[in-house]
């Protein structure tokens, strides 16, 4: 009975791998992408103001309070700033850091310095964020209190790893000699940087802005921990799944960061930098 | 490379300086779980060892921890199993859509945590009827936890080759024999990297775990984060994120000696 299994198996390779993907594809395209589905239908549904209860007809009424709210505008404008602050942020500081262990480092210091960097990707989010909650508290090493500020600062230090790794894998795939080269020609540190370095490493830097930028703009645990009263996207849209009870309108709001998401990949899928993630 | 001394400096600095950034607040971290004073003053007036004993005899914070090890353990293997699958098929075979399957592994981690967090819970909640338990957690952190036994899997496959398992085929194993001996074995230390990836990201999760785990389900980053504005639970929390801290160095030495490299995911 094995041996003809095995046998038939052998020699239906169209079987096979219809058996290897049924798993996976109900799983992750069947289960989640429906998931992804209703909560898009739901964001077109509303909700009884009295009963709480779902009312399951078409409305445009989420989008249209989302888009005439003013403080939706404000939040959704805010929470941009928040992850465009984060990833240029994150930029100045990895650059330079992801310069020196690609081209300054020996061999053996690069595979340290690259560990130095992922250990603290292992140490919990949640530990790091409340690290800063400690550091900036009003008795603490820093005490600068919390804030919009410090929300950034936070975000910052979190998703740092992340922009420095990719810029650090392209800049030690640029060949020492082009370099050389600029320098031979008679170019300086920085026109050398501008005109050969900036426009190589650009792919990887926009691929680690993939990251920052999606992680800040979907964030709103470090805000509570560290943001004081501020609010972001995030929020808007656990709130209104506790307190509001209003999952539609939650669902509505939800489609803002992944929409910015879209447009985002969508902008930057010609600079290659996809293929750097 | 004909880099100014000045500039070689500044570099050097620019490193040396990020690095610290990366590392002082972790370090006051574990610092504090020695501080003597209640709310972390600082400088500290003195070390002791009591938080570290209150942090143990703490009956919420253990019932979190196992909460935590059995949602890590179900959504680890599952995405074993899952992933593994999908590397399969992904690089063995050519089909139509193959690009697509890739995507759709990476999606659950590109989109933000409380996008794919409401999806789950609406649809356990409303569509399925399903009540929110350590079940649902699992079912969510699995979802997300693929992608990195995927690309363990696909990257070790890519590198094997079939002409081992072709040479196996030839001298008489069938499908399933020459899966147990030969394949299995050299996938193992990619499943075990994998896995441990799986595991950690699983661990650490807070936003689709908010979403999907019922009313009695606490795993540790909730517990942490309930009693995170409770000042007099605030030196028994930091104890558990300094000894996350420490811990986590375990999982990067071990992946270290497994693959010999380092990778996320």
């Amino acid at each position: 009975m094995r041996r003809r299994l095995a046998t038939f198996l052998h020699r239906h390779a169209r079987v096979r791998l219809s058996l290897l993907l049924s798993a996976p594809l109900a799983w992750l395209g069947l289960a989640y992408l429906g998931a992804l589905a209703a909560l898009l239908v739901t964001a077109f549904w509303s909700t009884d103001t009295f009963t709480g209860n779902l009312i399951r007809t078409f409305t445009w009424a989420n989008f249209e309070d989302l888009v005439t709210g003013e403080v939706y505008r404000t939040i959704a404008l805010r929470s941009l700033g928040v992850a465009a602050a984060v990833t240029l942020i994150d930029l100045v500081v990895a650059f330079p850091m992801a310069f020196a262990m690609a081209k300054l480092a020996s061999p053996r210091a690069q595979r340290w310095l690259v560990i130095a960097v992922l250990t603290p990707l292992w140490a919990s989010y949640l530990v790091k964020a409340y690290a800063w909650r400690v550091l900036l508290s009003a008795d603490g090493l820093l005490g600068w209190g919390y804030g919009l500020g410090a929300t950034i600062l936070t975000l910052s230090y979190l998703w740092l790893p992340y922009m420095i790794l990719p810029i650090y894998a392209g800049l030690e795939r640029l060949p020492n000699s082009l370099l050389d080269a600029a320098g031979d020609l008679g170019a300086r540190g920085w026109r050398t940087f501008r005109t050969v370095v900036w426009p190589l490493a650009f792919p990887a830097v926009v691929a680690g802005s993939i990251f920052t930028f999606s992680l800040s703009l979907g964030d709103y645990i470090t805000v509570k921990i560290v943001g004081g009263r501020s609010q972001l996207i995030g929020n808007v849209v656990y709130d209104n799944i506790g307190a509001a009870n209003n999952l539609p309108f939650a669902a509505a709001v939800a489609t803002v960061p992944v929409l910015i998401m879209l447009v985002y990949l969508a902008a930057v899928r010609r600079t290659g930098a996809l293929e750097n993630l | 490379m004909n880099l100014s001394r000045t500039a070689r400096a500044v570099l050097w600095g620019a490193l040396a300086a990020g690095l610290a950034v990366i590392y002082v607040p972790l370090a006051v971290v574990v610092l504090n779980s020695f501080n003597a004073d209640r709310t972390f003053g600082w400088p500290p007036p003195g070390f002791t060892l009591d938080w570290w004993a209150a942090a143990w005899r703490s009956t919420g914070m253990r019932e979190a921890l196992w909460t935590s090890v059995q949602a890590a353990s179900g959504a680890t293997l599952i995405a074993l199993l899952l992933g593994t699958m999908a590397a399969f098929a992904v690089q063995r075979y050519s089909f139509f859509g193959r690009d697509t399957v890739s995507l759709l592994i990476v999606l659950p981690i590109a989109l933000p945590g409380i996008v794919t967090g409401i999806a789950l819970s609406n649809t356990f909640h409303t569509v399925l009827g399903i009540p929110l338990g350590l079940f649902t957690v699992i079912v969510g952190h699995a979802t997300f936890c693929v992608v990195t036994v995927y690309n363990n899997v696909l990257a070790r496959l890519r590198r094997l080759g079939v002409s081992i398992e072709e040479a196996s085929a030839d001298l008489g194993a069938d499908t399933f024999t020459t899966f147990r001996l030969v394949t299995f074995p050299m996938m193992r230390s990619a499943l075990l990297a994998g896995g441990l990836l799986a595991f950690a990201l699983s661990f650490d999760e807070i936003i689709v775990t908010t979403f999907t785990a019922g009313a009695g389900v606490r795993t540790l980053p909730i517990w942490i984060f309930e009693n995170l504005f409770r000042p007099n639970q605030a030196p028994v929390v930091n104890v558990v994120a300094a000894a996350l801290i420490v811990l986590s160095v375990i999982p990067i030495w071990l992946a270290q000696r497994i693959t010999g490299e380092a990778s996320r995911y």
